[in-house]
């Protein structure tokens, strides 16, 4: 059992960034030895945490121990910890890169910065409470858009306030959400939800569903589907480079609260029925195909990259919107190693365009660069993975999510067919940039002038693409740990009891334990003791037991609980 | 009373949708800021309305007196926050692009078209 270190993730992050900005401001080299060690310490954490949460069951962390739903709760389960460990892994790799490029010297804050979006990110995973969703949805968001315009431009800034205003319209569109589920349920704890939709008559669902139909609009924003990928392309090309890459784990908090809402509150089999799979399958299908033509359109690769996530974020969607175990465990398997892919490549463009001067990130033959033949060798590498071609990560995700979902011949020809065009898309990319340029004429443009440590940057890239080979070597073990998860994920009993459940207990021994304190002793403590007892009781009997949506009371109140 | 918050909801709702997506990021700013303003008052009526009753419980009154719920109340103090913080973020960052690129167009269009 974790305790408090359950919070670390989100406490450590906000302790650091301010400290980074008040103490540390006009010293780099300070700032970056403490980013770093922050992220190691992340890192270290969320293993931990992991292995704690494979031992054991869903575990609760009650902030300011008020019980649930009274007060907010962090769970922590076998999918958070799979998150907290992905993006901290992600921020170890996009913070050396950073120092190394010199990307953190063109800007002010960036690391503090980071640290908030990492606050932002572990919050929003590890959160049980969808209001409490939506304030660290809110502070991851207001993080990076400080990134996103992290060293300026007047292309970068447009593309900005694209993003923002974008991502304002979303927030906007979960608040009006949560509003709607609110007024129907009367809570917006996820594990009293979930308990609460379940005992709901199949007659007074029409406003709970018109509920979970705009979150699902909120995630799929955030997630970059189909149709509300339009911010993407233009935020990740125009954001620098390690940014960018940070941003992977961006449509991930998209995809992992529709897994987390649609298991948790509105599963397959619950009141509202297959709705999120129906509304998701045609999105997801949609959404895989754009990507991979946006990925055999692009004309610079900054745009290839984020079109080849809008793609991959179309196929775990697939896998997802089947809403059952085996699909799900494909679907996790294919998040990792997208979020990593995505990443490395948004690292080795980034590398490339630092090299190539005029030429940019532009799909045309140039001279060659200073590290040719490294980084052509890394971009094929990582653009085999992110197209799914054998022996990478990439094939072996598809393949699991092709083997969960037999029978389902359109998804079938969607993934086949477009795994051919990302092929032959990433093929022009590669030989144009990186082959042709042999034969091009023009001096070898200079290299980065601002590069603190350009091995530094060429580790980071390389770490994550290990990180693909880590996860092709050891792929039984995880995809066995993976279809675990998601066997949790399926039978959420254990998370809706881990959270609500042993309240009343609770309760009495805090009781106790503040009269001993304030000294009654045993002889005549009895008589405060047994009434508040009675009290307490009586409490617990009301709102344990009388969960269902009450349409009779017009006073003025809609919380069952605060009913009583 | 519901007539009229329903009919502000929708108003300003209205009014934000057409504002943002107007092409200069002024009405895009005040479109936010509309669109955060129906969306406060929606969660207030979240709770149901009530008028001149206290948001806490009271065992003695609560038969006869009658309360309202309090949580939408803290749920709009905190979404009130945050779209503030939101909108003055937006400003800055719409000035600082007005300033770099000279005009407050909101599309990229141009830029791409000469790629």
């Amino acid at each position: 059992m974790m305790g408090h270190w359950m919070v670390a993730p989100v406490v450590l992050p906000a302790f650091l960034a301010p400290l980074i900005v008040l103490w540390m401001r006009f010293d780099l080299r300070t700032q970056r030895v403490f980013s770093v060690a922050g992220m190691v310490a992340l890192l270290v954490l969320s293993i931990v945490l992991a292995v704690s949460a494979t031992q054991n069951p869903p575990e609760v962390y009650r902030l300011g121990n008020w019980e649930a739903p009274f007060g907010i709760v962090l769970v922590l389960d076998r999918l958070s910890a799979l998150m907290l460990v992905l993006t901290a892994s992600l921020g170890l790799a996009v913070v050396l890169y950073a120092i190394g490029s010199g990307w953190d010297k063109r800007g002010w804050h960036f690391h503090s910065l980071m640290q908030f979006q990492m606050m932002g990110v572990n919050g929003a995973f590890l959160t049980g409470d969808a209001f409490n969703l939506f304030v660290f949805f809110e502070v991851l968001l207001i993080a990076s858009y400080g990134l996103m315009i992290h060293g300026g431009g007047e292309k970068r800034l447009k593309a900005g306030v694209q993003y923002v205003v974008y991502n304002l319209a979303g927030s906007t569109l979960f608040l009006f959400a949560l509003g709607t589920i609110y007024a129907v349920t009367g809570t917006l704890n996820m594990a009293d939800l979930a308990q609460k939709v379940a005992q709901m008559s199949p007659g007074d669902t029409a406003l709970l569903r018109v509920g979970a139909v705009l979150l699902m609009l909120v995630f799929a924003v955030k997630a970059a589907l189909v149709p509300f990928q339009f911010w993407l392309p233009a935020t990740y090309t125009n954001a620098p480079g390690p940014v960018a890459a940070l941003f992977a784990i961006m449509t991930k908090v998209g995809v992992y609260a529709i897994v987390r809402i649609y298991t948790l509150i509105f599963p397959a089999d619950g009141i509202t029925g297959g709705l999120a799979g129906e509304v998701l399958l045609p999105a997801a299908l949609v959404s895989l195909v754009i990507g991979m033509v946006g990925v055999l359109g692009a004309r610079d690769m900054g745009r290839l990259v984020a079109y080849s996530v809008i793609g991959s974020v179309g196929t775990m969607m697939l896998a997802f919107s089947q809403f059952d175990q085996a699909a799900t465990g494909a679907g996790l398997y294919y998040m990792i190693h997208s979020t990593l892919a995505a990443a490395a490549l948004f690292l080795i463009a980034d590398l490339v365009k630092e090299r190539r001067g005029a030429d940019g990130l532009a799909i045309r033959p140039a001279p060659k660069m200073i590290n040719h033949g490294l980084l052509s060798g890394m971009f094929f590498a990582a653009a085999i993975a992110m197209a799914g071609m054998p022996p990478l990560s990439g094939f072996l995700g598809k393949l699991m999510i092709l083997d969960a979902l037999r029978g389902e011949w359109l998804v079938w020809a969607a993934i086949l067919i477009t795994s051919l065009i990302a092929i032959v898309g990433f093929g022009r990319a590669g030989s144009e940039v990186f082959w042709k340029s042999y034969a091009a004429e023009g001096e070898t443009p200079e290299g980065p002038k601002d590069a603190s440590s350009p091995g530094l940057a060429f580790t980071a890239a390389g770490g994550l693409l290990a990180g693909l080979v880590a996860m092709t070597v050891l792929a039984g073990p995880l995809s066995g740990w993976l279809q675990g998860t998601a066997a949790q994920l399926h039978a959420p009993q254990a998370y809706i009891s881990a959270v609500m459940d042993g309240a009343y207990e609770r309760a009495m021994e805090a009781e106790r334990a503040y009269y001993e304190k304030k000294g009654y002793g045993s002889d005549h403590g009895a008589e405060p003791h047994v009434a508040l007892e009675a009290e307490v009781q009586e409490e617990a009997a009301d709102t344990g037991h009388d969960t269902g949506y009450d349409t009779g009371h017009d006073t003025g109140a809609s919380a069952p609980a605060a009913a009583h | 009373m519901e007539a009229l918050v329903a009919s502000a909801i929708g108003v300003m709702t209205a009014a934000g949708i057409y504002l943002i997506l107007r092409m200069r990021t002024f009405p895009v700013v005040l479109g936010m800021a509309m669109l955060s303003y129906a969306v406060n008052i929606f969660l207030f009526a979240t709770g149901r309305l009530a008028v001149n009753l206290p948001p806490i419980l009271d065992h003695a009154g609560a038969e006869t007196a009658g309360y309202t719920d309090p949580i939408p109340q803290a749920l709009v103090l905190t979404a009130i926050v945050i779209s503030f913080g939101m909108t003055a973020v937006v400003v800055m960052l719409s000035l600082g692009a007005f300033v770099e690129a000279g005009n407050d167009r909101i599309d990229l269009d141009e830029e791409e078209a000469d790629q």
